[in-house]
């Protein structure tokens, strides 16, 4: 199992736990929505995965290696065309300089962005700038993938691709990939299983399977995202004053 | 056949399904060769093309209504492809095409001119000496006396060659002073204030003392160059620092970078606008030290800087060479900003897609 979490807890200072006795295992090869609310602490919980922060309680086992990780603005770095900045995730990873220009464009080819490989960030629209950052994610050659709402600031047309993008590259490279989410459409539509966080403090209060089924019926997706709705709905409902 | 996915089956599970939000409109899609398509879920043709009559391109294709958001939306992966290059063409600026901008050199050009002409004006009239206001015209000659003498190229390159090296040494020592200053937090706290206070010192001030420690040699011009530029240099560059985006940091963690890498391959580089005007303040103060130190400090074996003949004009109270002097430090310090920093700058910034809608 790539990744156990076991009675996790967070807290930031003396405040009120942000996440509270979080359980979950997460299979090799498997695809996680993690779903929730504002303020559940669904990207902390990704942070502590990533090693970017410590959890103040209970026990983790994540891959010895580390994870790759990609941020919900493209975080790319705007000195750097899309192929350097590939590049460096490869160099920085140890790969030698010849090996680390081939690979790079395999990558970008494997996001369909074999053309674009020279332009600087600020010329790729928000959707290219997502597959630069997944193609760098991917150059870290981690099994684990971890994802903060990498679609979330993209438009709907371009978000429907990129789900349909993202399904096809997790199916070619066999990674393990959990995916953090305020969409129910969004997990539904990618994860295997989805898990939902209770907010304040975030807790693991329900989870879903989601079967190929669900990915060519869209009345039997929706259905399942109403469901999913509603008990998120609830969650909610229980912080109103 | 399960008719599931079948628009005329009137299953709550259908697509016209009420829990399907209207906002996501259903895009019309062959179904040749969805990426994992069970058998089971292909419909005919010809029970939807009543409802449907955009969708039958052929006979032999197969068409459904997909709901983008909710399942599959592409065919595969040649279809991925195809909508990805056609969004991106869409979604991508027309390259525009730079042209000269004539006003940028004609603009600065009037300005200079409506300014002598302002002087000249004024000397006209009479109101003070001649020998007190010179106007242009004197001024031009004594330029080309000082050339015919050869003491104007020797004092411009003199105070041109000292305060380039003094400058290019002073970046040497203040990168990776000010790059410690911004990683080490407990440095930077005890250094910070202190730093910051040798930035507002006027640099003239250390003259007197390196007279005393170095005599009237070279030593004390650098010497007052260095106490002028590097503190302005490390502020540039830690200010640099302090307005990278903390995300840089994270990816730098995450893909793995150690503390020296972080440093050169990530904090340098994106603190580089900061730095930039690091450098330019730096090669300003650089200059006016230099001169500073020039003209207090004359005799020895200091040579025959812009400075020196500044003083040496103050000496044989000629006004002509004093404004000589004061138009060449000038001319000197406009050309190096012309030059060096606004290329780079320039293209630093375009590189980045900083430049849109400034006034440059």
């Amino acid at each position: 199992m790539p990744v156990v979490l076991e009675n996790l807890g967070k807290r930031f200072g003396d405040g009120a736990p942000v996440l509270d006795d979080v359980n979950a295992t997460i299979g090799k090869g498997e695809f996680v929505a993690l779903l929730g609310a504002s303020g559940c602490g669904k990207s902390t919980l990704l942070n502590i995965m990533a090693g970017l922060e410590v959890p103040t309680s209970g026990a983790l086992e994540v891959p010895s290696d580390g994870a790759a990780f990609m941020f919900q603005d493209s975080a790319l770095f705007p000195w750097l065309t899309a192929r350097e900045n590939v590049e460096l995730a490869l160099k920085l990873r140890g790969v030698g300089k010849a090996e680390r220009r081939t690979k790079a464009g395999e990558l970008l080819d494997l996001v369909h962005l074999a053309e674009a490989g020279d332009k600087r960030p600020h010329e790729l629209s928000g959707g290219m700038r997502q597959r630069v950052a997944l193609a760098r994610s991917l150059a870290q050659d981690r099994q684990l993938l971890l994802m903060d709402e990498p679609f979330a600031a993209l438009d709907a047309i371009t978000r429907d691709l990129l789900h349909d993008e993202l399904e096809r590259i997790w199916k070619e490279t066999g990674r393990t990939i959990v995916f953090v989410t305020h969409n129910v459409r969004e997990a539904v539509r990618l994860g295997q299983r989805v898990l939902l966080l209770s907010s304040r403090p975030g807790r693991v209060v329900q989870e879903w399977n989601v079967t190929e089924e669900h990915r060519t019926d869209a009345g039997l997706a929706g259905q399942l995202t109403g469901v999913i709705t509603a008990r998120l709905r609830e969650e909610i409902r229980r912080h109103a004053k | 056949m399960p008719n599931n996915s079948s628009p005329v089956a009137e299953t709550p599970r259908a697509t016209e399904s009420p829990l399907v939000e209207p906002a996501e409109s259903p895009l019309v899609e062959p179904v040749e060769s969805p990426l994992v398509e069970p058998a089971g879920t292909r419909i005919s043709a010809s029970s939807i093309s009543d409802h449907d009559s955009a969708g039958s391109v052929s006979e032999h294709e197969e068409t459904r209504k997909v709901h983008a958001a909710l399942t599959r939306s592409s065919t595969g992966s040649a279809d991925l492809r195809e909508l990805e290059s056609g969004l991106d063409s869409l979604q991508s600026d027309a390259i525009r095409k730079a042209r000269v901008d004539w006003s940028r050199i004609l603009l600065p050009v009037a300005a200079v001119v409506v300014l002598i002409i302002i002087w000249q004006a004024y000397v006209s009239l009479g109101l003070k000496r001649r020998d007190l206001v010179p106007g242009p015209f004197d001024v031009a000659e004594q330029f080309g006396t000082l050339w015919a003498e050869g003491s104007l190229q020797e004092a411009v390159w003199t105070s041109l060659q000292r305060g380039l090296l003094g400058f290019l040494i002073s970046v040497a020592i203040a990168t990776p002073v000010g790059l410690l200053l911004a990683q080490v937090a407990p440095l930077r706290r005890a250094f910070g204030p202190l730093i910051s206070g040798l930035q507002v010192l006027p640099s003239v001030a250390w003259v007197p003392a390196a007279i005393i420690w170095f005599g009237l040699t070279d030593a004390t011009v650098y010497f007052v160059v260095f106490m002028g530029a590097i503190p302005s240099i490390i502020n540039g560059l830690i200010s640099g620092v302090d307005q990278i985006p903390p995300q840089y940091r994270s990816v730098g963690t995450v893909l793995g970078a150690s503390r020296l890498q972080m440093a050169v391959q990530i904090i340098l580089p994106a603190a580089l606008p900061g730095y930039l005007s690091g450098l330019k303040q730096g090669w300003a103060f650089s200059w006016r030290s230099l001169m500073a130190a020039e003209i207090i400090a004359v005799g020895g074996t200091i040579g025959f800087g812009l400075g020196s003949m500044l003083n040496q004009g103050r000496d044989l109270a000629d006004m002509t060479i004093v404004m000589s002097a004061i138009l060449l430090i000038l001319a000197v310090g406009i050309l190096i900003e012309l030059l060096v920093f606004a290329p780079i700058e320039k293209r630093l910034l375009q590189r980045r897609g900083l430049l849109s809608g400034s006034t440059r």
